[in-house]
């Protein structure tokens, strides 16, 4: 479905979609119990530290409060501020292209490729080159795409999929990573251990060549500043670094929504993005620059792909205020436990709950709203207060919404919830059905709790237990032990 | 109608909705201790920060920069050091393989050096951080990048107090390179080794101004 008839993100390329439904992924990932052990261990460990960096900044509110609205400024003028960037970009010697979805961006970028006569380009680690699906459409085109984040390089030599937006390969433990190094990387040490230290220079060898030699770079942005032009991208490993200036043409592809409208804004960004991401005060390397430089071709690829379909939303648009720190994914209960693949995504846990189906259009990811116990925890982190539950239950409604839309007849939720209505608009009707539940107690006899629901109910029991209805309903506790006290001591009766 | 004019109406589209968005509120500490501010505490607050992410930082006098900066780089065991055109000649007088950078040397060349010594654009007392801008004595981006080992100077006139304070004073313009400690990856199990693409050992000098 598209929304007020915006375009989303088409079909058939990338990964911003679901392959399995939520419930069956995550099931899946349940069983696996060293993923679990990786995950938990990760998601702990980064959590205690981002919390340690928050806390060292006094203003840490204000910062966010200050984040959240120039994202909002931007997300309300993004025509302006898009096309003040495109002027400056320009004018400092770099070249705009507009993608208006996936298809386009990787045709542009392919063409931009083809141009310099290059086969093989190297990349740093971008969501938005995932999401568009960048690297099999140069494959098709028969240019090679060397991911040069260690990370996404184990997750291309493990010829799997990144499950998380910082570490993409954090569903791997060290012994995994070193299977792979030796199946797949031809230069690897045969003795190499598992020590990370020893797993690094592995790969700083193994890369070191391609990057004295690439002509060609692929990156994404970070922020990128409307009133000057300056583009900056934020890493630890220096492979930024290393693909930003050392080959002949840069190619950036960059989300419409990383603008910020001026130089200043990074003094809050800068300080935000690190503490809530790495956990560090800030990131070992930042590098910046304005259209081309140091004799640099540079092309920056501007992409919609489903984002003006997610503006167009008023009670979705903040999930565009994200900046990919991925915090939210580490205090989620819910991430913790299935990790990033269940989610189908290149966008997981809450944030990609939310921002996946707005993109693709909530008929294509229909799960991922529900994919949440609305614990509230990613909303307490996030960076620039996006209210991630908020937007979930909103998201939800859409989800029902689109179903009524395309459904002949009633769904069963849409059934049972008028049923309830008219229930619950008498007080004698309501009291009733109360007392009827009680008939439930019948089911939960063997374990306390109720397992499997009958009929057309047991589809709310196939990812939940309930539990068993009490002996007595709380009206009839309240008429039988509290109703005629209450009713002595009038408005003061309250003692708890 | 063009992607561009597409998007441009899309967008146009979806917020017509919002007008009148209220002025962004900056109640976080503001820009405050620019350069040519740092007394003594802020030296140290530099020092200390710059330290936690395992730079080895050292003081000089401006006498001394010479001999400080010739032990430090004997004491990495680097040989072959490069040197960028404006960085002071009396700072490098010591070097005894000194290799200049002007005109640049290329990746090849760069790729053949021990290290390289530069000086700093602005740095950061709260985040333990240097910025370079390829200015005089700092060399291209790439010159701090091919070589495993980076001595960067830093006067004490050049220390600000938070990031606030150096994005102010910093050109937007110009290539900008953040560096916070040696190059890292927490990429494996979340446990951070240092030491990957850029250069793998950061040494900072602080002169007093």
């Amino acid at each position: 479905m598209t929304f007020l008839g915006m375009p989303t993100a088409p079909r058939g390329v990338g990964q911003l979609r679901q392959e399995a439904p939520f419930p069956v992924a995550a099931a899946r990932a349940l069983d696996d119990s060293q993923l679990r052990r990786n995950l938990g261990h990760a998601t702990s460990t980064i959590r205690a530290k981002r919390a340690a960096a928050v806390a060292e900044v006094p203003d840490w509110q204000e910062l966010r409060a200050a984040g959240a609205a120039i994202k909002d400024e931007v997300l309300a003028h993004l025509d302006r501020y898009l096309l003040q960037l495109e002027e400056q970009v320009t004018a400092r010697g770099g070249t705009v292209h507009w993608a208006g979805d996936a298809n386009e961006a990787n045709r542009i970028v392919t063409g931009l490729i083809r141009a310099t006569g290059q086969r093989h380009v190297v990349k740093v680690k971008s969501m938005a080159t995932q999401e568009i699906g960048l690297n099999e459409a140069l494959a098709a085109a028969g240019i090679e795409a060397t991911e040069t984040d260690l990370a996404e390089l184990i997750v291309q030599l493990g010829h799997d999929r990144p499950s998380h937006i910082l570490v993409p390969a954090i569903h791997r433990n060290r012994n995994q990573i070193r299977d792979i190094f030796l199946r797949e990387m031809p230069d690897a040490p045969a003795q190499l251990s598992d020590e990370p230290a020893a797993l690094t220079a592995a790969a700083r060898a193994h890369l070191r060549r391609k990057f004295l030699t690439a002509q060609v770079a692929i990156s994404g942005a970070n922020f990128a500043i409307a009133e000057t032009g300056t583009l900056a991208v934020v890493e630890s490993e220096g492979n930024g670094r290393m693909c930003l200036t050392l080959p002949r043409t840069l190619i950036t592809v960059m989300g419409i929504e990383k603008i910020l409208p001026a130089w200043r804004d990074l003094e809050v960004f800068l300080q935000l993005l690190p503490r809530s991401s790495t956990a560090e005060r800030m990131n070992p390397y930042t590098s910046m620059w304005a259209g081309a430089v140091e004799g640099q071709d540079f092309h920056l690829v501007l992409l919609d792909n489903g984002r003006t379909a997610t503006l167009a939303d008023p009670r979705g648009r903040a999930a565009l205020r994200c900046i990919r720190c991925s915090a939210c994914l580490n205090v989620c209960p819910v991430y913790e436990r299935t990790g990033g693949h269940a989610y189908g995504s290149v966008y997981p846990g809450p944030i990609g709950a939310v921002l996946s189906p707005q993109l693709t259009g909530v008929a294509d990811n229909p799960d991922l709203p529900f994919a949440s116990t609305l614990c509230g925890a990613c909303y307490d982190v996030c960076p620039v207060a996006i209210d991630i539950p908020a937007m979930l239950v909103h998201l939800r409604s859409r989800v029902v919404d689109d179903k009524l839309a395309h459904h002949h007849g009633p769904t069963p939720e849409a059934a049972a919830m008028r049923t309830l209505a008219w229930t619950m608009s008498d007080s004698r009707r309501w009291a009733w059905a109360l007392r009827a539940g009680h008939a439930g107690r019948l089911l939960g006899r063997r374990y306390g709790r109720i397992r499997h629901l009958p009929g057309p109910l047991a589809a709310w029991t196939s990812s939940r237990d309930l539990p068993r209805p009490p002996r007595q309903t709380f009206r009839d506790w309240w008429k039988g032990s509290r109703g005629e006290r209450s009713r002595a001591g009038g408005e003061h009766g309250d003692t708890a | 109608m063009s992607s561009r004019e597409e998007m441009l109406a899309r967008i146009r589209a979806a917020t017509a909705d919002l007008n009148g968005q209220p002025e962004v509120a900056r109640r976080y500490r503001p820009a405050a201790r620019g350069p040519g501010t740092a007394d003594e505490a802020l030296v140290g607050l530099f020092e200390e920060r710059a330290s936690d992410y395992r730079a080895t930082v050292r003081r000089s006098t401006a006498g001394e920069v010479a001999r400080v900066i010739a032990d430090a780089v004997a004491a990495r065991g680097a040989g072959r050091i490069g040197v960028p055109g404006g960085f002071p000649a009396e700072w490098s007088a010591l070097l005894t393989d000194a290799v200049l950078d002007d005109p640049p040397l290329d990746v090849a060349a760069l790729d053949g050096l021990d290290g390289v010594v530069t000086t700093c654009a602005v740095a950061i007392a709260e985040t333990g951080t240097i910025v370079l801008d390829t200015g005089p004595g700092q060399g291209s981006r790439a010159f701090t990048l091919v070589p495993d080992y980076h001595l960067a100077v830093v006067r004490t006139g050049q220390i600000v107090a938070a990031v606030p304070d150096a994005v102010a004073a910093l050109d937007p313009a110009r290539p900008l390179t953040w560096i916070s400690g040696p190059s890292a990856t927490s990429d494996i199990e979340l446990s951070r080794v240092e030491g990957v693409h850029g250069p793998r050992t950061l040494d900072i000098v602080i002169v007093t101004d």
